[in-house]
């Protein structure tokens, strides 16, 4: 993984400081990479990302409610995880906030969910915009089966009437930490590779359109313990750049990559709170009783 | 930094609102497809009053009743009276349903149950191959072949079982019964194909567990394959005879375009669809006429919608049923 | 059940089930009877008839001298299909987007779906007859008989073929596509253009030959439509011949060198609408859907 590092990436992170530069300034880089995670210094921030912010957010699918009333905060750069068990609610929370919960026929949501201290449900705020600025990854991989692995990533550019540059994708494909088993055959169907690598193609794809927010709904699911792996090592690189919410069923998982950890049960919050309380000392027994695997 | 969340917040807001142009394309393609969709069901209805306005005359002439229930039709003294035609049509679809149902389901039986592996493939191709001849073809060939080969096996059925009703009597060369045949022959594949799928769709442990108790392989398919595909079959069946009634070339290639109606099944006739076709050149000039073969298209067309409403209901039925049976095994599986 | 045994069923339940077997057998074989025969009949009276002059010959309309060939008839059938396709595909592919894309369950999908079943059904004689009274004896455009009425009248029996198996295919194409690319900030249009029409087009490829397949056959439209003529044309504007149309005409005259055309005719046809058929299976086959 790190055999390959030269001087000019640690370059790189100074321009990398500021957001707008990072995006319109790429052209003026010898060579735009994105470093690895190893290189990083822990905790450092190289791009500003906006919090999210849910404010009695409720969400229905037909008759059933199955989000209730929740307020809650996912900090800026920083990785928050949603536990809970099944049907709990924790995946239409995250799609309630790219609005990928309306796409479900008979599915309808209420509260107000701010970037930056904008609704994205407000009326004159358009969708599609709002999925530009937060990308998701989803629980099984789901490459566009017509297109090859350059394509795929290039797709999130070209569906938005963007110009797909080489660097563009070089830089996400790098940024998911796929660049390297896959750059000699970007030509080729996205669908060939293994299930491990499909899912980061998928990240990579959502990277390439440069959201502020990324949404993670078990994105390691399906697949086996080292690709799981690999996902978490990625996101903890990429909360340097922007913020992150992962759902997982998996508690280690949380424990692992999550900042802070919010317990959901029957659609609604528990608890939120630093990772190392929930998991230590939640002032909940519910929380701690799942978290200790009691029920789930 | 109060400042900076005042500017980052008129970013985010110009961000996230975009511009009304670009919503527009998916506006314009929301909208232009719904007209598209909503131009469908204008034409149909605009199709169907069309056929009314136009056979009112005969209607208005006739009466609705007269036209439908009297057995006289004969242009050359301006009577229409439909009832042979729809006798017609009637007798060489129920001939067409006797003939081609239990082949149609003995064919999708043997191809889902009984044929070894290799050869389902290529069967059911060849069933399939016979919805890809055209019924001019089979008319030509009914015309050449059937009337002239089946002629002496149909006198001596005739005579032979001249008992059984509509059976005795003279034979002629065009009849009911090789109108009836051909039909039989062109609705083979959509029923074929239709039972084909629903029989698929029975769940291999219903199968299995007729196969447990011992039952052999037939008394496997009479517990678990016919009983729980007997709808889908109805629904195919049903479109079978939509199909039927609606045949019009090959008919007219072999049924006599007689307006009488025969003593047996081995008389000539004539159907709705043969005469429309057959009679329409000469009725280009006399108004009558003309509104009498299109009330003769007008009774076509609702038979055909009721026989395929009743198809429908069958076909969703099997559809339920399906679904029903299917929930606990994936409840399994999951 | 004390006559059960490890070595033997019950002998007369054993003998049912060969019987019945035997029997679903049987009527399997009889099921494909008539297409051996067909083809037979075909080759043997077809091919005496075909020669070069059988394609580069327009039909006589004489009854005693050379009969002609049936030029006429292959370009009529070509161009006529040719410009229902074009009337029917945009249509009905447009229609089945709208049902998966946008209408899904709603009430007017609904309606839409029924009347698409209604379409399905109505026979093709009365197609036939609703243009003939809406198009050809008001004498619209200018013409009575023209070839596009013909291909209006098969359009119209192709669109509900096109349309259903668009949706069935465009359902086909997994949900999990379309939300990756609205994920992306993809819009709508470009979603279906972009994902959901890609995955799709093999699977609508198959279905649109098999419409074309379906109206390259047709009688019974267009004798009221395009009517029956001798001479070439490309002018749609124009009375049209075609090959369904030569042959039923023939079939009629019942004179032996006019019926051996008519057998020739048969065997071109079936020779089109089978290698369309063909070559809609094997796009069907190579497709990832299904």
């Amino acid at each position: 993984m790190s055999d390959d590092v030269t001087p000019r990436t640690r370059e790189d992170q100074v321009y990398r400081d500021d957001p707008r530069l990072e995006v319109s300034g790429s052209p003026q880089h010898v060579a735009p990479e994105t470093p690895r995670v190893e290189q990083r210094e822990p905790g450092r921030i190289v791009r500003k990302a906006p919090p999210v912010v849910l404010e009695r957010l409720n969400a229905w699918y037909g008759g059933m409610h199955s989000v209730r009333d929740l307020t809650l905060t996912f900090e800026a750069n920083k990785a928050t995880a949603l536990i809970g068990p099944s049907g709990s609610g924790k995946s239409t929370v995250v799609r309630c906030i790219n609005r990928m919960h309306e796409e479900i026929p008979g599915a309808r949501a209420e509260g107000r969910v701010t970037l930056d201290e904008v609704d994205v449900y407000d009326a004159k705020v358009d969708v599609v915009a709002v999925r530009r600025s937060i990308g998701m990854v989803f629980q099984k991989p789901n490459p566009f089966p017509t297109m090859s692995i350059y394509d795929n990533v290039g797709a999130g550019l070209k569906l938005t009437a963007r110009k797909v540059e080489h660097e563009q994708v070089e830089r996400a494909l790098r940024g998911a930490g796929l660049w390297e088993e896959v750059k000699d055959r970007l030509d080729q169907p996205g669908i060939g590779l293994s299930g491990g690598q499909q899912q980061r193609l998928c990240i990579a794809r959502a990277l390439a359109v440069e959201p502020d927010v990324l949404l993670m709904d078990e994105p390691a699911s399906a697949l086996d313990p080292i690709s799981t792996l690999k996902i978490e090592e990625l996101v903890e690189e990429l909360k340097h750049s922007i913020t992150i919410v992962i759902v997982t069923h998996n508690m280690q998982q949380a424990a692992r990559v999550a900042d802070s950890t919010a317990f959901m049960l029957n659609g609604e919050l528990v608890e939120h709170g630093p990772t190392t309380k929930i998991f230590t000392n939640p002032d909940d027994t519910r929380t701690e009783e799942y978290v200790t695997g009691k029920f789930g | 930094m109060g400042a900076g969340t005042i500017q980052a917040a008129g970013d985010r807001r110009r961000e996230l609102e975009g511009s009304p142009a670009a919503r527009l394309p998916d506006r314009l393609l929301r909208w232009g497809l719904t007209a598209l969709s909503v131009g469908v069901i204008v034409l149909i209805a605009f199709f169907f009053i069309r056929l009314i306005v136009e056979s009112e005359p005969v209607f208005s002439e006739e009466g609705i009743f007269n036209y439908l229930f009297s057995a006289d039709w004969v242009p050359s003294r301006q009577l229409y009276g439909a009832v042979p035609l729809i006798v017609g049509t009637l007798i060489t679809s129920a001939i067409a349903l006797l003939i081609g149902v239990p082949v149609a389901v003995a064919t999708a039986l043997y191809v889902t149950e009984l044929a070894p592996k290799r050869i389902r493939q290529p069967l059911t191709v060849l069933v399939e191959l016979l919805a890809a001849v055209p019924s001019v073809v089979y008319g030509l060939w009914g015309f050449f072949f059937l009337i002239p080969k089946l002629l002496p096996a149909e006198r001596w059925f005739a005579d032979t079982f001249s008992f059984i009703p509509f059976i005795g009597g003279s034979v002629t060369g065009p009849n009911y019964f090789i109108a009836g045949l051909i039909l039989a022959i062109m609705i083979l594949p959509i029923v074929s194909a239709i039972s084909r799928e629903v029989m698929s769709t029975v769940p291999r442990e219903h199968k299995e567990a007729a196969l447990a108790l011992g039952a052999t392989r037939w008394e496997m398919i009479r517990m678990a394959v016919i009983p729980y595909s007997r709808a889908g079959i109805a629904g195919g069946a049903m479109l079978g005879l939509g199909r039927a009634i609606g045949e019009t070339i090959a008919v007219t290639l072999v049924i006599g375009n007689a307006p009488s109606i025969g003593d047996s099944i081995f008389q000539q006739g004539y159907t709705l669809a043969a005469v429309i076709a057959n009679e329409f050149g000469e009725a280009a000039s006399d108004p009558l006429h003309r509104a009498a073969l299109i009330a003769a298209g007008l009774v076509l067309f609702v038979l055909t919608l009721l026989v395929n409403g009743l198809a429908r209901t069958f076909v969703v039925r099997a559809e339920r049923g399906t679904r029903a049976a299917k929930k606990p095994a994936a409840g399994m599986a999951g | 059940m004390s006559s059960f045994s490890i070595e033997s069923v019950n002998p007369r339940r054993r003998r049912t089930d060969k019987v019945a077997r035997g029997v679903v057998l049987a009527l399997t074989l009889i099921a494909i009877v008539p297409l051996v025969l067909v083809v037979y009949y075909l080759l043997k009276q077809g091919l005496g008839a075909i020669s070069w002059s059988f394609f580069t010959t327009d039909p006589t309309g004489s009854f005693l001298g050379d009969p002609g060939g049936v030029k006429s008839a292959i370009i009529g059938t070509v161009m006529m299909v040719g410009l229902a396709t074009i009337f029917a595909v945009p249509i009905g592919v447009g229609v089945a987007i709208w049902l998966v894309e946008f209408g899904r369950e709603s009430k007017l999908a609904h309606a839409v779906r029924y009347f698409i079943d209604v379409m399905t059904g109505v026979p093709s004689i009365v197609f036939g007859l609703f243009v003939y009274i809406t198009l050809v004896t008001s004498g619209f455009g200018g013409t009575s008989f023209a070839g596009w009425k013909g291909s209006v009248a098969l359009a119209l029996l192709m669109l509900p073929v096109v349309t259903r198996s668009a949706e069935v295919v465009l359902l086909l194409v997994p949900n999990t596509l379309r939300e990756a690319s609205y994920a992306l900030g993809a819009p709508r249009w470009r979603t279906v253009l972009r994902v959901v029409l890609p995955a799709a087009l093999p699977g609508m490829i198959t279905g649109i030959l098999l419409a074309v397949a379906r109206a390259a056959g047709e009688t019974a439209p267009l004798l009221f439509t395009a009517a029956v003529v001798n001479d070439s044309t490309f002018n749609l504007d124009e009375r049209m011949n075609s090959l369904p149309a030569l042959i039923f005409q023939n079939v009629g005259q019942a004179q032996d060198r006019l019926v051996q055309i008519a057998w020739g005719a048969a065997l071109t046809l079936v020779a089109m609408i089978l290698i369309l058929t063909l070559l809609a299976r094997l796009i069907q086959r190579r497709s990832r859907l299904s």
